[in-house]
């Protein structure tokens, strides 16, 4: 892999971002008004119960890190359909970048901006409404490691959909993270989920951050082994997904589906 | 170094029983323009696609500076470019902002100094913080030609450049290519509806009908050997009695 090849992937949206208030707003506007809804939220629920429960870190904290991950797929995805909206396939596949060189570039982009969103988050959260980390301490690493490579997996995923079945397909790709949301225990236990539904959430490493953050604020212990086993589980489905959109490019090149690319409906 | 820019042996491409590309063969020399001729349908943007590697061929081979393509896609790529109306350059990026981006992922060494050599060639100078979106029609295609040359390829492949220019910019860009292949020594296959424009660049024409090479040789002396007075005639003659039988699907 060359890196001139991957900063001219990043180079571009960059160009682009800096050009149009419409890209850049939306990498905070809805991560800042989920904080500020969430942190009022909290705050209320602190006033007005006495569980000695501290909302502020359970719920807060969990949307924080929520909104972290459907930042860095968000992230990837866009980066992508900037190429399927402008019809860049040709240009891009047509030299002599490689797929992994295509991929790392839409993962540089996913990080940018996920960390302008998370800067963003931690700047309203910790001053206005209290959240500190201190609490969590190193498991801090895991826990954003966990929920980047997952976010990156999910936006591989996604943009392997799209190529496969079209821009159109871009519905399918957008509720991903709603859909998967009840599993992974943003809110609650996974104690708290019929049987069948606990074990789909133990597939997905985000519910071993959110079980881990609760127990870590409860003041219990929550094996370590656990968490590094959910880092590997997302480390797993980066290259899964990164297999799949390789997959789905060489069907795409021997199908003629890249050569003929558009605005084509789901098929 | 290879004597061939370009070396296309034997490809095919089928869809279910439809023969898009037939067992077509054919090279490119260093310096040497060669013109794609034939009619819509006629299997030239498919066997482009095959020779960029954004198709792969059902079977048969592309070999770049003879380098395979299947086998290295990236390193045989390296020396090649392309300029197709159909593949325009992003919209929402300026002309500037192109030219870095297509720089950097082909790779080029010294890059802004190539950049500001080929504003000035290709007259774009002016249209450096324009967006590419809103040029037109004739500066479009100045810079799909400046991202073309961008990587100096020894092989470029251009698909109908001209199409949407008035006489004037398509003389300016036919002299841009006949010093590529000349001065540079980059080989040139081209694809033009325009008989004249074919007659006037070209070296050596290869006509396509239903997927296959039907004829192939000097655009200028064709038409006499073939007992019509122009390339137009003899391209008309081709596309409606191809001297061939049309393929039988298998």
């Amino acid at each position: 892999m060359k890196t001139r090849p991957i900063a001219a992937i990043a180079l571009r949206q960059f160009y682009l971002m800096r050009s149009s208030p419409t890209r850049t707003l939306p990498m905070v506007a809805w991560v800042v008004i989920d904080i500020i809804l969430w942190g009022f939220i909290s705050r209320y629920l602190n006033s007005i119960t006495s569980t000695g429960v501290d909302f502020t870190s359970s719920l807060l904290g969990a949307v924080l890190f929520w909104d972290f991950f459907t930042r860095v797929m968000t992230g990837v995805t866009m980066a992508f359909f900037e190429d399927v909206w402008s019809r860049n396939f040709i240009n891009l596949f047509a030299s002599p970048l490689l797929i992994s060189e295509y991929l790392s570039g839409l993962v540089l982009t996913g990080t940018a901006t996920s960390m302008v969103g998370l800067i963003a988050m931690v700047a309203i959260a910790t001053p206005l409404f209290g959240l500190h980390y201190a609490a969590l301490g190193l498991l801090l690493i895991p826990f954003v490691m966990v929920l980047f490579l997952f976010g990156i997996a999910l936006g591989v995923l996604a943009s392997a959909m799209v190529l496969r079945l079209g821009p159109a397909s871009e519905w399918l790709v957008w509720p991903i993270p709603a859909f998967l949301s009840p599993f992974v225990g943003v809110f609650y236990p996974l104690s708290t989920l019929p049987p069948w539904m606990q074990a789909v959430g133990h597939l997905l490493p985000p519910a071993y951050v959110f079980e881990a953050m609760r127990a870590v604020i409860a003041g219990r212990p929550y094996p370590a082994a656990a968490l590094w086993a959910g880092v590997a589980l997302a480390a797993l489905y980066v290259l899964l997904a990164s297999w799949l959109f390789t997959h789905i490019y060489r069907y795409a090149v021997r199908s003629g589906l890249l050569a003929r690319y558009s605005a084509e409906s789901v098929s | 170094m290879s004597t061939l820019a370009l070396n296309a042996s034997r490809l095919c491409k089928r869809y279910g029983s439809l023969r898009a590309v037939d067992d077509v063969s054919f090279s490119v020399r260093h310096g040497e323009i060669v013109g794609l001729l034939g009619p819509n349908g006629a299997g030239k943007t498919t066997t482009i696609n095959m020779v960029l590697g954004i198709l792969q061929p059902s079977s048969g081979s592309v070999a770049i500076e003879g380098i395979d393509i299947a086998r290295n896609r990236s390193r045989a790529l390296a020396h090649t470019n392309f300029a197709a109306a159909y593949a325009q350059l992003p919209g929402n990026l300026t002309v500037l902002q192109n030219l870095r981006f297509f720089g950097l992922l082909y790779d080029v060494a010294g890059l802004r100094a190539r950049i500001e050599q080929l504003l000035i060639e290709f007259d774009l100078q002016g249209l450096r913080d324009t967006r590419s979106g809103v040029l037109s029609s004739g500066e479009q295609t100045r810079l799909a030609l400046a991202k073309a040359v961008l990587n100096r390829p020894r092989l470029l492949l251009l698909d109908e450049p001209s199409a949407s220019l008035d006489p004037s910019a398509a003389d300016l860009i036919r002299s841009h290519i006949r010093a590529m292949a000349s001065e540079a020594g980059c080989g040139i296959l081209w694809t033009s509806h325009n008989m004249y424009e074919v007659e006037q660049t070209c070296h050596r024409v290869l006509f396509v009908s239903h997927g296959r090479i039907l004829l192939e040789g000097d655009p200028r002396a064709l038409p006499q050997e073939h007992g019509v007075a122009t390339l137009e005639e003899l391209f008309i003659r081709l596309a409606r009695e191809p001297l061939a039988p049309p393929r039988a699907a298998s």
